[in-house]
């Protein structure tokens, strides 16, 4: 009785959610210890940490689905960079509907991400180097597209006058919140893309073929796995992710701005990690990247509560990335 | 007087967690002696070796080197005490030169730290001169067949004058001819009073070189003795514990509708633009057949089923007809939505992803059977199929949720032989089914074979063992250098005839090499 008992504790112990889950509760009974006198126990502070870790979060799904496949994606952040600037453009100086420009952006980024797809299925060029490309050439596009300024509600009209102009509903409703102002509604889009990306990993026809490609390429390819629509699908994802993260940037900003989310790859390639997936490909999920994310953004929160100075933060922060993987491996035999 | 044992293992018990899995198990190894280690998969061998090889050095029991007792606690310390394994997988850095290779680790240094090449290259080519490998030591290994790379391993033990030398399942990537050459240089080996501890499930090798045989069976001695009192027939029994099965009754005799015909069949060479792997090759596979193809390494059998398999795209050419309708050589993906599947013969490389679960492994190839329209899998039917279908493959699986790289060998393969059937393929290309696996599980797989040509699948057979083609086969087509050397019917066939075929002996086959 007692040995089954202990048995079903030790396999339980060994799956990686678990590992996860221990650590973001090691993280928040920290926040209990150090709460900043009591401010660690008001809602509204997780509310906010929730706010701040949704657009990492949200390329940190696409992240997760491109790292089962063996690969990486570096180019989200651009990729974010240009959406935030393409919807501040469509809807500030041309006016036009959200119910056009956030299609038309989700298309565009979607579009770049397949493309870095192709190049890595087709040519066999290395991810890394693919998204490196992608990771410039649209940061490059965003500021050819602004014009290397932020896109703002002042605009220019064809006469050169220049004039205030409301923002449209869209910018104000995005960065909103909901259920009696406890929870903000880009963490509620952060939820829904974490809910997708779990329906295309875990139950879809798509998500079988991601592991496998992942987990032994060629084995996928002789078991007649279409491996090259599945990159391109991988890497698509990710873009389309990087296009929701841009819209809510650039609400949560008011403009578009060619230079925001600068370095945020590596937060999205921390937060996954974090979890458990592991970059060797064929392993992992998304549930593991939320509790990542939650990971991290209470760690960051924490030590902002505690007022901890910006170089602590960021030396806290790697070394805490080094444990958190070294705990997920746990014990090697 | 006997001569002091190299190696003696006494009462040895080694446990996972709060499973035991060597349950005191006495083992021990003269010099100049060849000792088979004979078990099932699972049955301890691999953990037992691994006490010895110091990968484990938490277990209990006596562990003596020339009646020392002795404690290693690494790899490293093992190898140091002169204890060299060789194993199953190939443990070579393939980017590095031979020479760098076998001084790996134990690079010759001179008084500042830097390695002394010249030497190294010097030593190393008197090893491999003693190995009789003619190979220039500054080859790069990735540029070797897997087979020299495998003597290379050996050669490597040598070169750390190794006194004890463990061979895990040496020949599972060899053929005919690179055992023979390996066989010779292991009574060599002997003759010189090493110790070789063999690990191996083929019979033949058992019976060419024990001195000793010891068995293990769950992780318990059997027994040890010396092969004239252990008759195959008894060492099976030892080894499984229960009488197999001799299900010897071949499928059936008379020729069927052809499920597959194959007309001028040619694989390009991937380098050389006017060689061909496969050249010329016509046949017929007929409904519920069994054809076997036996060939050397490097004529041109695993190539004709990838190509068949349209594995090796625009480099086949040739006309296809399946069940009488032309059928154009495709991609992987075509071939398996027409009912022809191909089993490789690296399911390591080729064939499982190691994290994947059971069940995912086991349905990759078929989940179109398993979708809606939209693309949603359905769990309940996948799962209800996958089941049904290894509980007819007598498979052992902690749960179907757990990683293949969790189960044995054999059970490994069944899960790779699970997704080719479940695809409900007309014609399946079985290249080396029973690599690497044990005897109980290949018993399982000839009846399972069995079983489907009855049911009207045809099955294109290549394997390195030729008691498996003979046993098997209803027809063969012996190969040689990429053509059909000659052709035997079930009965008119003999080990001998096949070899001398796949040797390139002249043969009055109207095919002939003049063609």
């Amino acid at each position: 009785m007692r040995e089954a008992w202990r048995e079903q504790l030790s396999r339980r112990w060994a799956l990686p959610v678990t590992r996860a889950m221990l650590a973001l509760l090691l993280m928040i009974a920290i926040g209990c210890l150090f709460h900043a006198d009591g401010a660690f126990f008001r809602w509204s502070v997780h509310r906010d940490m929730l706010r701040q870790v949704s657009v990492y979060g949200i390329l940190a799904c696409g992240m997760t689905v491109v790292i089962i496949t063996a690969g990486i994606d570096l180019s989200v952040s651009s990729l974010l960079a240009l959406a935030a600037v393409f919807f501040a453009w469509f809807t500030l100086p041309q006016g036009w509907p959200a119910a056009v420009a956030i299609p038309l952006v989700l298309l565009i980024c979607t579009t770049l991400g397949s493309v870095s797809g192709a190049l890595v299925a087709r040519m066999g060029i290395q991810p890394f180097i693919v998204t490196l490309a992608m990771m410039v050439f649209a940061r490059g596009l965003a500021k050819v597209v602004s014009g290397g300024q932020k896109i703002t509600n002042y605009v220019t009209a064809a006469d050169g006058s220049t004039r205030l102009i409301e923002h449209p509903p869209v910018f104000g409703m995005i960065d909103s919140r909901v259920l009696g102002g406890n929870i903000s509604i880009v963490t509620v889009v952060f939820l829904v893309c974490v809910l997708a990306t779990w329906v295309v990993l875990a139950r879809l026809r798509l998500g079988r073929h991601i592991y496998a490609v992942g987990g032994n390429k060629e084995a996928a390819r002789l078991s007649g796995v279409p491996v090259s629509r599945t990159l391109i699908a991988a890497y698509a994802l990710s873009g389309f992710f990087s296009a929701v993260a841009g819209i809510c940037q650039a609400a949560q900003e008011t403009h578009g701005d060619p230079e925001t989310g600068m370095a945020y790859e590596l937060d999205a390639i921390a937060m996954v990690v974090i979890g458990g997936t592991t970059l060797a490909g064929g392993k992992g999920s998304v549930v593991l990247t939320l509790v990542g994310v939650l990971t991290i953004g209470y760690l960051q929160k924490i030590l902002s509560l505690n007022a901890a100075p910006e170089a602590t933060r960021l030396m806290l922060t790697g070394a805490i990335i080094i444990c958190a993987v070294w705990f997920q491996r746990g014990r090697k035999r | 007087m006997r001569p002091s044992p190299l190696v003696t293992m006494r009462g040895i018990r080694k446990t996972f967690g709060p499973v035991e899995v060597l349950h005191g198990v006495d083992f021990t190894l003269q010099p100049g002696e060849v000792h088979v280690l004979a078990g099932e998969n699972g049955a301890g061998k691999s953990t037992l070796i691994n006490i010895l090889s110091g990968v484990f050095d938490d277990f209990s029991g006596e562990l003596q080197m020339r009646g020392r007792p002795v404690r290693f606690a690494s790899p490293m310390d093992a190898v140091g005490a002169g204890i060299a394994t060789i194993h199953q997988e190939l443990s070579l850095v393939a980017s590095m030169s031979v020479s760098d290779n076998l001084f790996l680790g134990h690079e010759i240094v001179r008084q500042y730290g830097t390695v002394d090449f010249g030497v190294q290259e010097a030593q190393a080519a008197s090893v491999l001169d003693e190995m009789r490998l003619d190979i220039a030591p500054s080859t790069l290994v990735e540029e070797l067949p897997i087979a020299r790379q495998q003597l290379l391993e050996i050669a490597r033990a040598l070169a750390r004058e190794a006194s004890v030398m463990i061979f895990d399942e040496p020949t599972s990537a060899l053929n005919e001819r690179e055992v023979e050459f390996l066989i010779e240089r292991i009574h060599e080996l002997r003759g010189r009073g090493r110790g070789i501890v063999y690990i191996t499930h083929k019979m033949e090798e058992i019976y060419r070189l024990a001195d000793r045989i010891t068995v293990l069976r769950d992780g318990r001695s059997v027994g040890t003795t010396t092969p004239d009192e252990l008759p195959p027939g008894e060492l099976v029994r030892w080894m499984v514990g229960r009488e197999l099965a001799a299900d010897d009754e071949r499928s059936h005799g008379p020729a069927e509708a052809p499920a597959l015909e194959v007309d001028g069949l040619r694989v390009a060479h991937p380098e050389l633009s006017d060689r061909y792997l496969v050249d010329d090759v016509s046949f017929t596979l007929r409904r519920g057949e069994i054809l076997g193809l036996a060939g050397l390494q490097g004529s041109g059998t695993s190539d004709l089923l990838h190509a068949l398999f349209g594995a090796l795209g625009r480099r086949a050419t040739g006309s296809l007809y399946l069940l009488g309708e032309q059928f154009a050589i495709g991609s992987p993906q075509d071939s398996v939505e027409h009912g022809v599947v191909l089993l490789t013969n690296d399911r390591k490389a080729l064939g499982l992803a190691p994290e994947m679960e059971v069940v995912h492994s086991a349905s990759l190839a078929s989940l179109a059977r398993f979708c809606s329209s939209v693309g949603w899998v359905r769990r309940d039917v996948e799962r209800d199929a996958v089941e049904s279908l290894t509980r007819e493959f007598n498979l052992n699986a902690p749960s179907l949720d757990a990683p293949v790289r969790t189960l044995s060998g054999g059970n490994q393969q069944k899960v790779y032989l699970a997704r080719c059937l479940l695809t409900e393929p007309r014609v399946l290309l079985l290249d080396e089914p029973t690599r690497g696996v044990d005897v109980a599980a290949k018993a399982d797989i000839y009846r399972l074979m069995r079983e489907w040509v009855r049911q009207g699948i045809s099955i294109l057979l290549t394997t390195s063992e030729l008691e498996e083609l003979l046993l098997l086969s209803d027809r063969i087509l012996v190969m040689h250098r990429g053509r059909v050397a000659a052709e035997f019917a079930q009965g008119e066939v003999t080990k001998d005839g096949i070899l001398a075929a796949a040797m390139g002996a002249a043969s009055p086959d109207e095919r002939g090499e003049s063609a």
